[in-house]
Parts: C-alpha cells; structure tokens; sequence
C-alpha cells in the first residue's frame, strides 16, 4: 500500500510553521519561564488524603498562619486527594512535615493521610538541574556521533535539528501550559530523543538506499519516495506506540500523567519532525549519491 | 534469513525458555522457594522512605587544625625555628616566619613527618601553606588532607547511621556512600521516617563535665534542665566514647524512665576517680552542648555503672540509650534529600501501572491483528514472549521496578512492534517486485535488519544515558527501556522470524498476503 503523497511540495509551508512555533517555543521558555518542580527548585511537596467535604482553600487556609512563604494547594486525581508545595525556606527546619501535618490534623479537625512527601534542599536540587541538562546535551551529543558514525554528516545536522525542534517545542508547550518540569519529565524529553531519532533513522536509512539505488533522480524525488515508502510503518509505529502512551495516560494515576503527557507530544512531534524537518536538511545540503560516494573514498582512500 | 538449523531453532527455544521461566519466579508463593529471585519493588511502589543525607564536616576541619597547632610548634621548638605572630584562624593559622627555606625543608619533610603527613594515594601532604607577605605565611588543610578528612567521617558517619538503623529494627534497609560527603538510606516499607530521622538528626556526643567556679580551663554557660545558668568546666571528665553499652531502665522511686549505662574499664577508673575527687560536687551530662541533667555526686561510683535522669518519658529514653549505644556521629548529618511513599499509595501505583500496562497490551494487540492478521498473531506472540523474557531479565538481575519502570515496559510493549512492523513493511514491498515469496521474505528480513538496528541502537543510546544520569525511580524506567530494546531484537530477529519460516515454508506455492 504505497501511497504516492507529494511531501516535498508541503516543505516549505511545513518549516515556515516549525519555525514559527520554534522561535515561540523560545520565546515562552525564556520570558514565561519552565514551572520547575521542587525536584529543581527545591522545597517540600506532600501529598495528602483528606475526607471528601474538604476543599483547597480551607487547607491553604490552615498553612497560612506558619509562615512558609509560597504554598501551592492543588486537587490531585481523586476526590480529597490533595497536594500541597512549599517553596524552600532558607532555614533548614526538620520538623517541617510533623508540623505541618499538626496543624492541619488540628485546623480541619479530621485524620490526614500524607501519601507522599518529598523534600528536596536548595543543593541538591540545582546538583539534579545540572545533571540533567549534561543528560540531555550528552544524549545528543551521542545521536549526533552515531549518525556521524553509521551516516554522513550532512544526515547528523538534520537529524539533530530534528531532535533539538522536538525537545525545544515539548519544553514550549510546557512552559506555555504551565505544566511541571520534574524528574520524570526530563526521562520522558530523553525517550522522545530516542524515539525521534529512531523514526528518523528509519527513513535516513531508506534515503540512503534509495540514493545508490536512483543515482538519476533528484534529492526531492528521493525524499518523497522514501518517505512514502516507509509512511506505512511511521504510521503503524506511532499509533502502537501512542495506544500504550494514552493508556498510561488515563490510566497509569497522576503521578505518571506528566510524563505520559510529555511522551505523547513527543511522539507527535517527533513523527512529525522526521518527515519535515530531518528530511528537507537533505535537500538543503543537495545531498545525492555523490555525497555517499565521497564519504566511501575517504574510508578507503 | 528463513532457513534455520536445527541446532539454531533449538538453541533460539531454548534461550527464550531458559530466561522466561524466571518471570514466573515472581508469582510463587514464599515457601516454595527453588531459586529465591524476584523483581524487587521500588520504594514508589512498595512505601518507604529515601533519605540522601550529607555530612557538615565545618567543625571537624576546624577542631583537626586546632588539634594540629601544639604538635607544630613543638616542632619549630626542635628545629630552632623562630616564629611570631601565630594566630589561629577558623580553618588555618597564619604566622611570621624568618627563614622559609628552612621552614619548608622542615614542613614538607617526607620522612618521618607526623605533624604533615604525607599521603601516599594521593601523593600530597596533608597540610599545605601559602605565602601571604613577606615573611607571612597561612597553613591550611590540602584539598586531599581535606578529601582523606572527609572520607574518614564519612565512613564512620555510615557505620553509625547503619548501627542506629540497625537498632530501629526497619526491614532490609539500603545504606550505601554517594560521592565525598553523602549517604543514601533507603527503608522500604517505612511509613513515618520522622523518628529515624530524628535519631540521625543527633550527633548524640554526650560529656561528663564538672560543674565548678574554677576557671582553670575555662567554663561554658549552659542551661540545666531545671532552666538554671550553670557554669561548666570545659574539661572533659569522660566521654561517650567508653560507653560499651547503654539501656532504657525505669527508676523505682517514682517509676521514672531513666537510661543506664555500662562503662569500659578506662571509662570506669575514670569516672571513678572523678566522682571520689568531686563528691559533693554536681556532675553534668551534656549531650550535643545542652544539658541532659546535672545531679549531685554523692558517692564515689567505681562500679563503672550509672543511671542518666532526664525526665524522660519512656520513648525519649529509648531512643537516648539508642544513640548512646551506636555512638557518636563525627560530624552533624543533614539531610537535603527525602522522598517517603505511603504503602496504600504504592498498592494505588501498582494497581494503575498494571491497569494501564493490560489495557495498553491489548490495544497494541488487536490493533496488529487488524493490520497483520496471521503475521499479527507472530508479531503478538513475539510481544508476549518479549514481555516475558522482559520480566525474565528483570527477575535475573533482581533489578528494582519503580512505577516509571512499569511505564517502561508499557513503552516498550508499544515500541517492540515496531521491529516486526518494519520487517513486514519491507516484505510487503519486496513481495511486489519479487516473483518468489520465499525470496521475498528472505530479502525482507535481510534489508530491514540494518535499519531495524540503527533505529534501536539510538533509543539504546538514550536508555543509557538515562541510567547513568538518573536517580531512583527514573533510572528504574531505563533499566526496563534498555533490556525492552535488547528483548525487542531478540523476539523479533529469531522468535518472529523463526515462526514466519514456518508459515512461509508450509505455505510456499500458496500466495500470501501480509
């Protein structure tokens, strides 16, 4: 079933859109700024049980008099299921949690389950930015080397503005939404460099072939036939892949919904990016079977 | 790529049994255990606590170098070194010095050298100097005098944290050094970490110091128990360190918890000397620079046994004969990381990650089947056998599944197809140009190989990345993703491709359609 789809025509339009929403996405990242967790910020987050006649506000209500500077309050998932952040204080206090959870046991006259609490300090938290940032940059930095290694360069630019265009738009849409950067987040931006490159690959590897294959037809025409050649399986792979991801979705709780969240753009945009990004920086460096047989001289020189 | 031996068909069988079979290891019952091997549950998944704690070695370093200014003027003495203007500064001493030359021919001696040493492994002095004008020069710690400083409080610091934890009675705790100055506690199963944290929240140094009106050594002005300023000498008359052991005991009289303590033997002539010298006198107990009570001698106490009172209440008692017992921490411990998960939470976890994991797994199924019919059904058995040898793995390795884990595996369910996707893709089309259907095939499986490698090698890449940049529950969601992908291979390049032979070979002058 190979379609005949005019790719190549819908380039143009397509990049002028890539690099709107890019230049936003920057846009957004640097003034709007990314919701960091506590995870990178630093501070307290408990996760709590209450009974159901309980709301947000009374709960914030009954923080208000400890003095712990920013309190966020939020539902989270079911009904009484609430959690709570602190932002970090500068003074180090221990008894932080049992506190807390005095005054509220006290304030809303009711048992409270804290489900989860986790406590990040300043230090550590700026140590879990710093890694994951050398996290990413060295995923990336070792996709480009092995498209350098199993490609020709002109392959491992595309395919790295590919992945720099999904990871930089995922991060614009969460920082345009307001959504939260934590741990898991950074887990979910580097699986979809993984799955983006992989999709990638995939249609590289038919334009390789395809280019010793046709050495009289044009970079576009190889292009376009590769990637209807390989439409069937980007499609295929994709829906797989996000019928699992919108399983975890709604169903896998709340404390996966970001990640999962942060997956299923990926891969929308990952897809995307394969096919109208990674493959008109072909066309752009008039890549052609010449480019492939210089590469073989070098090796064998 | 259709044609197998039998040798290879029996060996592809037999690996795919060999590690699926330990996948069931984890539903058997505890006491019929064979091979005891099960996939360890996370801390997000069963509850627990996770505790990063870090040592403040400000103070140490400080007591270290003040330790160190008798032993250095001595040595000057020996040597006819003249000196001046010594001053002892927090973390170094500064000093005029006449002849440098001869200073350093003195203070850097390899030989012999007990004030600096020098440390073999490092090849560096312990103590290091700079030159500030003239003749002036400032002695501090060497990075690696510092290093060996922090190592050796470090060790220590974790021998006691594992003693009071130990002591606590959690089950199977994990207490493991990270990097130069911190320790990870891990107590799976733990629902309030407050009273552990408490407990190594002290560094529990406890004196036995007079107090007096002599000014002799010098006093420090601390307030009893009763709320009294009492002048205590600065002098040490026993540490905590001769204490060999320490219980909770109750106090007859008025039924009041106390703890009492056993002494070693140079612990008890000690104190035995002590309390007959000062009899009459009042004797403070000081733990961590505040004072626990300050009773009066009023006998001589040579037994080497005593009663500390407090007014305690019971668990306050414990948890001091606890400290007491386990020792004292070298420096405080701080903790700047804490991540606890209530069990009910955890079950929650398990329950939607399963959820979401079958409802996924059989999205991904009967979307092949539409798209693939009998060659779906390979694919759908190569995904169940993936799983399988998935958990398999897990289960070898008794490796930790955090519920990022669980999403792991879910990805991966989603992803694996992708292999035989891509093969059957190929296939597809080489079937339009290719007369033979079993050429076809052959082609099929020997062109997508390359891509189908390149494609999982990149997320491979990321999976590793992931693992070694991760922490906790992130890098239980790369360990699932890595072996996912190398299951993936493995199902689709020989399970898969071993039952597509079948059916090609059984069917080869029939058309066959993907």
């Amino acid at each position: 079933m190979i379609k005949n789809i005019n790719f190549v025509s819908k380039f143009r339009r397509a990049n002028l859109v890539s690099v709107i929403i890019f230049v936003l996405s920057i846009f957004f990242i640097s003034f709007k700024g990314l919701n960091y967790g506590i995870d990178f910020k630093g501070g307290t987050l408990i996760e709590l049980r209450v009974e159901n006649n309980i709301d947000a506000s009374s709960i914030r209500e009954s923080l208000n008099s400890m003095d712990l500077g920013d309190i966020n309050v939020k539902k989270f998932g079911k009904e009484g299921d609430y959690l709570i952040k602190v932002e970090q204080k500068e003074k180090n206090n221990s008894n932080l949690i049992p506190e807390i959870k005095n005054k509220l046991t006290d304030y809303l006259n009711t048992d409270v389950d804290f489900r989860r609490v986790e406590n990040v300090g300043p230090k550590v938290s700026s140590e879990l930015l710093e890694s994951s940032i050398i996290a990413i940059s060295l995923a990336l930095s070792a996709m480009l080397f092995y498209i350098w290694v199993r490609f020709e360069w002109q392959f491992s630019v595309g395919s790295i503005i590919a992945l720099l265009h999904d990871v930089v738009i995922t991060l614009g849409i969460f920082s345009v939404l307001s959504l939260e950067i934590n741990l898991s987040i950074i887990a979910a931006v580097l699986t979809i460099v993984g799955y983006s490159m992989n999709d990638t690959v995939v249609i590289y590897d038919r334009i390789r072939e395809n280019l010793s294959k046709y050495t009289k037809i044009s970079i576009s025409d190889i292009s376009n036939l590769s990637i209807n050649e390989t439409l069937a399986r980007t499609i295929i792979t994709s829906v797989t892949t996000l019928l699992a991801l919108v399983s975890i979705y709604i169903l896998g709780g709340e404390i996966l919904r970001g990640f999962s969240f942060a997956m299923i753009l990926g891969v929308i945009i990952g897809t995307y990016s394969s096919i109208f990004v990674a493959t008109p920086i072909l066309k752009f460096f008039k890549v052609s079977y010449k480019t492939l047989e210089k590469e073989e001289e070098k090796i064998v020189p | 790529m259709l044609n197998f031996t039998k040798i290879n068909v029996f060996s592809i069988y037999l690996i795919f049994f060999l590690i699926a079979v330990f996948s069931i290891l984890n539903f058997q019952s505890k006491d019929n255990v064979l091979i005891d091997k099960k996939v360890n549950l996370g801390l997000d998944l069963q509850g627990g606590s996770y505790l990063l704690l870090e040592i403040n070695s400000d103070s140490l370093i400080e007591e270290k170098i003040q330790s160190k200014v008798i032993p250095i003027k001595k040595l000057f003495k020996e040597n006819n070194l003249d000196y001046s203007d010594f001053k002892i500064k927090k973390k170094s001493f500064t000093l005029k010095i006449g002849d440098i030359e001869k200073f350093e021919l003195i203070f850097l001696s390899k030989k012999d050298n007990l004030v600096n040493p020098y440390i073999d492994n490092y090849r560096s002095f312990e103590l290091d100097y700079k030159q500030l004008g003239n003749n002036e020069i400032e002695i501090f710690f060497s990075k690696f005098g510092l290093l060996t400083i922090n190592n050796a409080a470090l060790k220590q610091s974790i021998e006691i944290v594992r003693r009071r934890i130990d002591d606590v009675g959690t089950k199977e705790p994990t207490i493991l050094q990270r990097g130069e100055k911190r320790i990870l506690v891990e107590l799976p199963g733990l629902k309030d970490p407050e009273r552990i944290k408490k407990l190594l929240g002290k560094t529990a140094q406890l004196n036995f110091r007079l107090v007096t009106e002599n000014l002799e050594f010098g006093v420090d002005n601390l307030t009893s128990e009763t709320g009294e300023v009492l002048k205590i000498s600065k002098r040490i008359v026993m540490s905590g360190e001769n204490l060999i052991d320490a219980q909770p005991s109750i106090q007859n009289k008025q039924n009041e918890p106390t703890v009492s303590f056993t002494l070693d033997r140079l612990g008890a002539q000690k104190f035995g000397r002590a309390t007959t010298d000062n009899v009459g006198k009042r004797l403070a107990i000081v733990l961590d620079g505040k004072i626990i009570s300050a009773p009066n001698i009023n006998e001589p106490i040579t037994s080497g046994k005593g009663v500390i009172s407090g007014n305690f209440t019971f668990q306050e008692a414990t948890d001091l004969a606890l400290l007491l017992r386990s020792g004292a921490l070298p420096t405080p411990l701080v903790v700047v990381e804490e991540r606890t998960v209530g069990p009910d939470l955890g079950e929650d976890s398990i329950k939607s990650g399963i959820t979401s994991l079958i409802v996924g797994f059989t999205l991904v199924i009967f979307f092949m089947f539409y798209k693939y019919r009998v060659f779906g059904l390979i694919a759908n058995t190569a995904l169940i056998a993936n799983l399988l040898m998935l958990v398999g793995v897990l289960t070898i390795l008794e490796a930790t599944l955090t519920l990022p884990g669980i999403a792991g595996i879910i990805l991966t369910v989603g992803m694996a197809v992708d292999a035989n996707v891509l093969i059957f893709e190929r296939i597809k089309e080489e079937l339009k140009t290719e007369k033979s259907i079993i050429h076809a095939f052959d082609t099929g499986y020997t062109k997508a190989k390359i891509t189908v490698l390149d494609a999982n090698i990149t997320t491979l890449i990321a999976a590793i990345i992931l693992f070694a940049f991760g922490s906790g529950p992130v890098k239980g969601f790369a360990i699932t993703l890595g072996i996912g992908i190398i299951t993936t291979l493995f199902t689709a390049y020989f399970l898969a491709r071993h039952l597509t032979s079948m059916i090609v070979l059984r069917n080869k002058n029939k058309e066959i359609k993907i």
